[in-house]
């Protein structure tokens, strides 16, 4: 007995740092779980509070008057047609001199004019082109002010910031501050951001150009990868004799689903651009290169599915005569179909946010215009961010953030569906 | 103390002489085996009653573990005997889902109190699994396992002692001296349970708890396990789950048959075969049901 | 039938495509860069080697700060993930609640979906100016391209798939082990650290070998927030490059498709791709052999 009650005081004396340490151990761990969500979390709040002023984009209020001496000279020819080729950076100039009569010298002038858009002469054509009969009528035209005084109105750049930040002198913030109570300037939705591609100045760029490029992108890739990868998993889950060549593919499969992104951009750079000499930044070499990227996610996860089919599908159909390509594809392929479109979607969040290989195929230059065709010279959303957030301008700064967080959107959108797939279909057998 | 099942009993007997069988056992002390002086039980549950979320598995078990001795459990498969073994040292703790209800005592002190440390009740009710599961360490680290994590060794000489100790116990120590620091993973099976034992016993427990130490063993090494627990008892209190009843009658003092969630009955392990009081144990012990 | 295992060749014909385009480009590169300058060389320059007169210059194409810079960026991610990916598979799976694995366990998943260019971008916007203003305020000279910035982003970024890895290890030891372990007295993490994670070791390594490949492949985080300059350093406070890096700086601008500067980028991707290709083998064979111990 005694024996045990020096064991047990000598046990009784180690109890407490035991504990201790228990304690400790599970607090560390603890903080480690806390660690992802805290990191999440400020770059949502990061990304959000720099982005969110992305959505307005300020305008100031113009009384443009079309005189008929501004219209390009057109014997008999086309009203539309004169109203189209106006001067109208000069009816601009007239209309800010109107607005501002406090500008008097050349210099006051050019600091004057520099309160709107550059894309403001073209705004109030647009506008003189909408309306049926403009000429000697008094329009009210919403044009956009120029990118600092867009920082300044919606408050990312503070009134009082000194001149290396704020880029307006003392006169423009006269001027514009007189305008402004008098209800002229004002912060509107932006839908150019929406519905433009990119441009070197910032009130003038899109996102529209990244976006329909990824979308033909994928839709390249997907075109490619799903018939090849739901007939590579189809093929070696359910007719692959198990030999040394088909050990030989899976090895390859699961090697390429480990190779860095960027090496398949260098495949496709020597072989789609340079032997192939594939169009170079077009979203049809894009999605072959994204395609080889998601083919082997797409293997894997459609495997899987159709692993989980039990074999009683099969076999009841071929009992009941099928072939076995049919009782495959008539039989076992819709049932895993869920598990392999799950896998799909998920890749294909994968593909959306690739940039890497895509810069090595050229998707990099700045490019102006929305794509129309996959052959189209185009950019992708997240090589559009790279190259955004790149630019000093403060003013591209939160448009960055903007598109960052149109891509999380999309990406987010894709897996939830995903998981929504997922769920609304679990079968257990 | 009255035990419900016997309370039960006596109500349904008709017969003097069951009645009279009966009034011996009430007044006999539990844990009386063969002529032992009148020791109180080492560990006795009253009340026990464990929930598995909603679903009830033990219901209201009493029990007295008579000190040195080996008390078996028996009963059909799912009938709570694996699951009352575990609340004796608390392992049921670990089950989320698990809830107990009732008293257990060690040495008349209630384990389930609130300022009962776990880690420590666990020095004195060891336990030995179904399925050998030494670690994947050294035949040497894995006796010494134990007195590592308590600090029972004040330094290497004294665990070595230990460790060689425990294993002579165990019976072990002939067969692997020369090999200590051999892989645990790398013995036959009997020869694994062994050493399961022998790193239960190194921390120097007083109650030795089995859960079918050899349905997972030949025949002849459940024989050495057997041999072993017998000679173990003279030191250690210990309680078997088994599912043979041959194995029960041939190594246990004293036995209790559990049905259903219930314990049935218990007694001295001769009465209970020979001579059983309920239906269902006679159904069990003779094999009508299984 | 014939056209499903065409369609399983074409993984094949992937990696046969990649390893020809590299070799055979970086080949054509040999013959104007001796390997021995590549692979041993302790100055990378690319720029200043095209002049005419100066083509296969030696020393203007060795690839040592490259592999140095992008060890030294990986063994800062790792160091992240490593820990914080482990620790965090343990309280999930050994101590959390169910509500708090059912917030936690999206969370990570929702981590490793986020594309890397948003990664790189909070780099360089947020946490690069961070460490710089942070190494000023406490008298330390922290570049604003420091290797420690790019390095503790990738770190976060790996930590779903650590966690994950660890996650699947841990909970392939069988659990009698940790019931032994429990009836002998020990305390949960006692269990953990003496029995648990040993066992469950080879598959944590294989996990962290995966991590690493993943990382030292890893392309946006470092072009966004790592230097351009192939400095040869292990300072973590300093700007470094990185094998991507170069790949990247290299092939985006316009010059013709044969000269060095292309066809050294296609060196450094055969060289990238080896290098991942043998992490990759180890880890599986270590996952491999771990998992037939358990079978």
């Amino acid at each position: 007995m005694t024996e045990t009650s020096e064991t047990q005081a000598r046990v009784a004396r180690r109890l407490a740092s035991r504990h201790g340490g228990e304690k400790r151990f599970k607090f560390i761990a603890l903080v480690a779980a806390w660690i992802g969500l805290v990191f999440l979390g400020v770059l949502l709040f990061t990304v959000i509070e720099s982005g969110h002023t992305a959505i307005l984009q300020t305008k100031m209020l113009l009384k443009v008057t079309l005189q008929e001496s501004d219209l390009q000279s057109n014997d008999g020819g086309d009203r539309a047609q004169a109203i189209a080729g106006a001067n109208y950076n000069a009816v601009l100039k007239r209309t800010m001199r109107e607005t501002f009569p406090d500008a008097k010298s050349r210099s006051d002038k050019r600091s004057m004019y520099r309160l709107v858009s550059v894309a403001a002469p073209y705004e109030i054509r647009e506008a003189m082109l909408e309306h049926e009969d403009p000429v000697g009528k008094t329009l009210g035209i919403w044009v956009s002010a120029s990118d600092d005084v867009d920082l300044i109105i919606k408050g990312t750049v503070p009134r009082t910031a000194p001149a290396d930040q704020r880029h307006l002198s003392d006169k423009q913030m006269k001027w514009l501050e007189g305008h402004e109570s008098a209800g002229g300037v004002e912060a509107k939705f932006n839908t150019t951001f929406f519905t433009s591609g990119d441009s070197r100045e910032p009130e003038l760029a899109g996102i529209l150009g990244g976006a329909v490029g990824s979308l033909y992108a994928i839709l390249v890739c997907l075109a490619i990868s799903f018939p090849l990868g739901v007939m590579s998993a189809v093929y070696l889950e359910c007719f692959a004799p198990k030999n040394r060549i088909t050990e030989f593919i899976e090895v390859n499969i699961n090697n390429l689903a480990a190779v860095p992104s960027i090496v398949f951009g260098l495949l496709g750079l020597a072989i789609f651009l340079n032997t192939f000499m594939l169009p170079r930044s077009a979203p049809l070499v894009g999605g072959m290169v994204l395609s080889l990227l998601t083919l082997p996610t797409i293997i894997i996860a459609g495997r899987a599915a159709i692993k989980s089919v039990p074999p009683s599908v099969r076999e009841a159909a071929l009992a009941l005569g099928a072939s076995p390509i049919q009782a495959v594809f008539h039989h076992v392929l819709p049932l895993a179909m869920p598990g392999i479109l799950t896998g799909t979607i998920i890749g294909t969040a994968g593909a959306l946010g690739e940039t890497a290989p895509l810069l090595m195929i050229g998707m990099v230059a700045f490019i102006v215009d929305v794509p129309t065709s996959v052959t189209d010279p185009a950019t992708v959303l997240p090589v559009q961010i790279f190259l955004w957030s790149d630019i000093p301008e403060k003013a591209f700064a939160e448009r960055t953030s903007a598109a960052i967080l149109v891509l999380l959107s999309f990406v987010c959108l894709l897996n939830l569906f995903a998981v929504y797939l997922r769920k609304r279909f679990e079968t257990r057998w | 103390m009255t035990f419900d099942p016997v309370d039960h009993m006596v109500a349904e007997a008709t017969d003097l002489e069951h009645s009279a069988r009966i009034g011996a056992i009430m007044n006999s002390e539990p844990g009386q085996a063969k002529g032992a002086p009148d020791a109180p039980p080492k560990m006795a549950s009253r009340n026990l009653r464990v929930h598995y979320g909603d679903k009830q598995a033990l219901h209201d078990v009493s029990l007295d573990i008579p000190v040195n001795q080996v008390t078996a459990f028996i009963g059909p498969s799912g009938c709570g005997k694996s699951t009352y073994l575990r609340c004796l040292n608390r392992m049921n703790d670990n089950i989320d889902i698990c809830r107990v209800d009732g008293s257990v005592t060690l040495d008349g002190r209630e384990i389930y109190a609130k300022d009962q440390d776990v880690v420590q009740l666990r020095t004195r009710i060891g336990m030995v699994f179904q399925k050998p599961n030494p670690f994947p360490k050294s035949i040497f680290d894995n006796v010494a396992y134990g007195p590592r994590i308590h600090g029972i060794a004040r330094d290497r000489e004294e665990l070595n002692g230990i460790v060689l100790g425990s294993l002579e116990r165990a019976g072990l120590l002939e067969e692997v001296r020369d090999r200590l620091d051999a892989p645990g993973i790398g013995l036959s099976g009997g020869q694994q349970q062994r050493l399961c034992i022998a790193r239960a016993i190194a921390v120097r427990p007083e109650v030795i708890l089995m859960d079918e130490p050899c349905s997972a063993l030949d025949p002849i090494a459940t024989e050495r396990v057997e041999e072993l627990i017998m000679e173990l008892k003279a030191q250690y209190t210990i309680v078997m789950v088994t599912h043979s009843m041959q194995q029960a009658r041939r190594v246990s003092d004293r036995t209790a048959f559990f049905h259903l969630g219930n314990l049935v009955e218990h007694g001295a392990t001769s009465e209970v075969f020979e001579n059983p009081r309920d239906d269902r144990t006679k159904d069990y012990v003779t094999g009508r049901i299984g | 039938m014939g056209i499903l295992i065409a369609a399983s060749s074409v993984a094949i014909l992937t990696t046969v495509g990649i390893v020809l385009s590299l070799i055979f480009e970086s080949i054509q590169f040999f013959r104007q860069i001796p390997i021995t300058d590549f692979v041993f060389g302790l100055h990378w320059s690319p720029q200043t080697a095209i002049r005419e007169d100066q083509v296969g210059a030696s020393g203007a194409f060795g690839a040592i700060p490259l592999l140095v810079g992008t060890l030294l960026i990986s063994a800062i991610a790792l160091c992240v993930s490593g820990p914080v990916g482990l620790m965090a598979a343990i309280y999930l799976g050994e101590y959390a609640s169910a509500r708090f694995r059912s917030i936690v366990k999206p969370v990570l998943e929702a981590l490793a979906g986020i594309p890397t260019v948003v990664y790189g971008f909070f780099a360089a916007i947020v946490v690069a100016p961070m460490l710089r203003n942070g190494g000023e305020a406490i008298g330390l000279d922290v570049s604003s391209e420091s290797a420690l910035a790019a390095g503790l982003v990738m770190g976060i970024m790996t930590i779903p798939f650590v966690s994950s890895i660890s996650d699947d290890a841990i909970t392939a030891v069988p659990e009698s082990l940790k019931e032994a372990a429990l009836g002998l007295g020990s305390t949960r993490s006692e269990a953990i650290r003496n029995v648990i994670l040993p066992a469950a070791l080879p598959g944590i390594a294989g996990g962290l070998l995966l991590a690493a490949s993943r990382v030292i492949g890893e392309t946006m985080i470092v072009v966004m927030a790592a230097g351009l300059a192939a400095k040869l350093t292990v300072n973590p406070l300093d700007a470094v490059t990185t094998v991507t890096v170069q790949i990247v700086t290299l092939l985006t601008g316009d010059q013709e498709f044969d000269s060095p500067k292309t066809l050294a980028a296609f060196a450094l991707g055969l060289m990238l791709f080896l290098v991942t290709l043998a992490l990759n083998v180890t880890a599986l064979r270590i996952v491999k052999a771990y998992r037939e111990q358990y079978d």
